[in-house]
């Protein structure tokens, strides 16, 4: 026993290797196939390394341009993204999409230079406590202290970004770690004592789901982006068409189920469907899976399924009962949990008074909007993606009414299509998260739909589209507004439009010309229509600048402490 | 409500900041921390005291904490059968004539006095938080210059009452 031991010791050779060589190993380890990222002071021998090693990487115009690419390539690959940056400014300019990915559960792993260990804590040039700073933000993270430590921590982030609930980490490499030399004896180990993710479901709360079931007259399925972080929509598909449970989903949560599934009821929450919503409100049996019940989907929670017995399917043990209270937790990952469910099944319910009252709400009341001749209706922008794209686009946006016209008119059907900034709502993510999406799949069209507004926060990564001429289509939703601020202040503030009229804006053609790339104004629907079929084509990048109604606004929509049944503007 | 949680987390620097800024992000607010080895010097315990809301808060409290990743245990000893201690140290004015009468006062704390100036004296007390307030509250009318208190540290008891009613509001 022991000999045999000592001679598989031996036969692991010994190599002395630098700390960025070691960074350059973990990656190939993990099968990295991409970085996005921006050089600097502190990361000279890390970039110096990826020089020797050849290794694919994403140069964005700015750092915040390199961790929401690495995003929209995590949300279509389902691999972590990964970032680097230098230390001080480099890292904190990656603090919003390090926040964006932790709210909405996308797994990151970030490396930042830091100052050399021995000037750590004396305010150096281009020092900033990056590990302090990211700690609420970061599923984990760490501060590499010595170059032989590198292997292990790399495998651990990989492993804690990407499994699990799933989330960014981390990883802050002093710039004389990655110069020093190690002697590398063994391969790395993870050892994590404090983290063991729960994927299968305890078998007697899913036997209970499975009564509940045979309860219920009006249950109802609300289904997140749990459903395709777990890669589950095969098993939510066949769950609800077995039992015939309606399925309402949330914004991140679309294309986890068809929206041209008969069963399917749209997106629900603040902007939601009259079908989706009104199903919520008066379900007897609420099945949440892999969503986290945002105040945005919920609307006041004292309104929120007050006749239901509340079931709740998720990785994550602390959303069950943090928003509402649980009677049917259980802990699991989607797939496993509703495969688990779909074994047992065996009795079904009979829902089919509930599902043709549901399907009356959706013909009776459905997304609308006023058409107007001479105007570009947003709404009808996104009718015409996706027919023009035939459904099969990927689509990103920013945050806002854009973002929301998407969600309820890009009728997703395909799961991983939709890259959304929907926890931390921010401004600037669609554009760079698209061209993320292009990197990660070349193979399907990509369309960043933005706010002129949210475009000017990030639209110096048209550099990127000229640099590698990556055919992202970037459609501009112009009302020469913040959109969804406007809309807040024409309702809430007595049309008090503080600050949220863009009246002076570049001609975004010109500045597309400017990087090289070609545009186009359109007004009307021909307009887009044309213009949008002929960028498919080219298979060239392309910024579309669509002139829309600019005094829309997003309906149905729940006014902030009302419910889900107290909805304005239900028939448009 | 007062609850007691203890935490066994891995002995790495940080780990009390994040520990700490978890409760803050959440907007817990902690009454007392107290930290240490235990016997594997691999982990420390952490015995905290919060004040929340209701249970659902406190399960709320326990699940965020054991989502750190080098957390390794945490459990609320509310509800259980615990030996708690916490140790003070008080400085107390003194004239001749209040001297001995303050040491026979402390006599039923087994408080013992560490220091003696002309003015003042330093004692030592140990025992539950209650018992602490309660000598405090005897000595203040002498005059107590300063008081330094540790926290609470905790460990269940060895032999546990059979529990009868749990109300769980999900099961981890």
């Amino acid at each position: 026993m022991k000999a045999s031991w000592v001679a598989e010791k031996n036969s692991v050779e010994t190599s002395l290797v630098s700390g960025a060589e070691l960074f350059i190993q973990g990656l190939q380890n993990e099968e990295v196939d991409v970085l996005f990222g921006y050089p600097g002071g502190a990361v000279l021998p890390i970039y110096d390394a990826l020089y020797k090693a050849e290794m694919k990487h994403v140069l964005t115009r700015h750092e915040q341009g390199a961790i929401h690419a690495a995003q929209g390539y995590a949300r279509v690959t389902g691999k972590p993204g990964v970032v680097l940056a230098t230390s001080g400014p480099g890292a904190t300019n990656l603090v919003t999409g390090i926040a964006d990915a932790m709210i909405d559960s996308i797994p990151l792993v970030i490396f930042t230079g830091q100052v050399a260990t021995n000037v750590i804590g004396t305010d150096a040039f281009q020092e900033a406590d990056i590990v302090g700073i990211t700690m609420p933000i970061t599923k984990h993270n760490y501060q590499v202290q010595r170059a032989e430590d590198l292997p292990r921590i790399m495998k651990e982030a990989f492993h804690i970004a990407n499994t699990g609930r799933k989330g960014p980490v981390l990883i802050d490499i002093p710039k004389d770690v990655a110069v020093k030399t190690a002697e590398i004896k063994e391969t790395a180990c993870i050892h994590l004592p404090g983290y063991q993710p729960t994927l299968k479901p305890n078998i007697l709360q899913v036997k209970r789901l499975n009564e509940a079931l045979l309860q219920a007259k009006n249950p109802v399925l609300l289904t997140g982006a749990g459903v395709l972080a777990a890669k589950a929509e095969k098993e939510l598909a066949a769950f609800a068409e077995y039992h015939q449970i309606p399925v309402a989903q949330t914004l991140l949560g679309l294309g986890g189920f068809a929206a041209e599934h008969p069963l399917c009821l749209g997106m629900a929450g603040m902007h939601g469907t009259y079908a989706a919503n009104m199903a919520l409100y008066d379900c007897d049996l609420l099945i949440g899976v892999g969503a986290r019940f945002d105040d945005r989907l919920t609307g006041n929670l004292d309104h929120f399924a007050k006749k239901a017995v509340i079931a709740h399917i998720d990785i994550d043990p602390a959303e069950i009962g943090k928003n509402v209270p649980t009677e049917i937790p259980i802990v699991g990952c989607a797939k496993e949990t509703l495969s688990a469910i779909n074994q047992i099944a065996d009795e079904k319910g009979d829902y089919n008074d509930w599902v043709i009252q549901l399907s009356q709400f959706k013909s009776e009341y459905p997304l609308t909007y006023k058409t107007n001749e001479s105007e570009l209706k947003p709404q009808k922008l996104m009718q015409i993606l996706h027919e023009v794209t035939q459904g099969g686009a990927i689509v990103s946006t920013d945050v806002g009414q854009h973002q929301m016209w998407a969600a309820q008119y890009y009728r997703f059907s395909d799961p991983n299509r939709w890259i959304t900034s929907g926890g931390l709502g921010t401004m600037g993510f669609g554009f760079p998260a698209a061209i993320g999406a292009k990197v990660g799949k070349p193979e399907l069209p990509v369309i960043a739909v933005v706010g002129d507004g949210g475009f000017q926060m990030t639209l110096q990564e048209l550099g990127v589209l000229q640099d590698w001429g990556l055919p992202v289509i970037v459609v501009i939703v112009n009302n020469k507004s913040l959109g969804m601020v406007r809309q807040w202040q024409e309702i809430f503030y007595e049309k008090r439009f503080s600050h949220s009229l863009l009246d002076i804006q570049p001609d975004f053609v010109k500045l597309a010309s400017a990087y090289g790339i070609d545009g186009k104004l359109a007004e009307t629907e021909d307009e887009v229509k044309e213009a949008l079929t002929s960028a498919l084509a080219s298979k060239k990048p392309f910024v579309l600048d669509c002139i829309v109604t600019a005094d829309e606004n997003v309906y149905p929509m729940i006014a902030p402490g009302k419910g889900l049944h107290e909805m304005i503007g239900v028939r448009g | 409500m007062r609850r007691i949680i203890s935490a066994t987390v891995l002995n790495e620097s940080g780990v009390l900041n994040r520990l700490t800024g978890l409760l803050t992000k959440r907007q817990f607010n902690i009454e007392n921390i107290t930290v240490g080895h235990t016997e594997d010097p691999a982990v420390s315990k952490v015995t905290l005291t919060v004040w929340v809301e209701d249970d659902r808060k406190a399960e709320q409290l326990v699940k965020q904490l054991h989502k750190q990743i080098n957390i390794l245990k945490v459990r609320d000893l509310t509800n259980m059968a615990l030996v708690s201690r916490e140790l003070a140290l008080i400085k107390v004015l003194t004239t001749p004539d209040t001297r001995s009468e303050i040491k026979m006062l402390i006599e039923p704390f087994r408080a013992t006095v560490l220091d003696v100036s002309l003015e003042n004296v330093t004692l030592e007390v140990t025992g539950d938080s209650e018992k602490i307030d309660a000598l405090i509250e005897l000595l203040r009318p002498y005059g107590i210059k300063e008081i330094s208190r540790t926290g609470l540290t905790a460990i269940p008891r060895g032999t546990q009452k059979k529990v009868l009613e749990l109300h769980p509001y999900s099961i981890m």
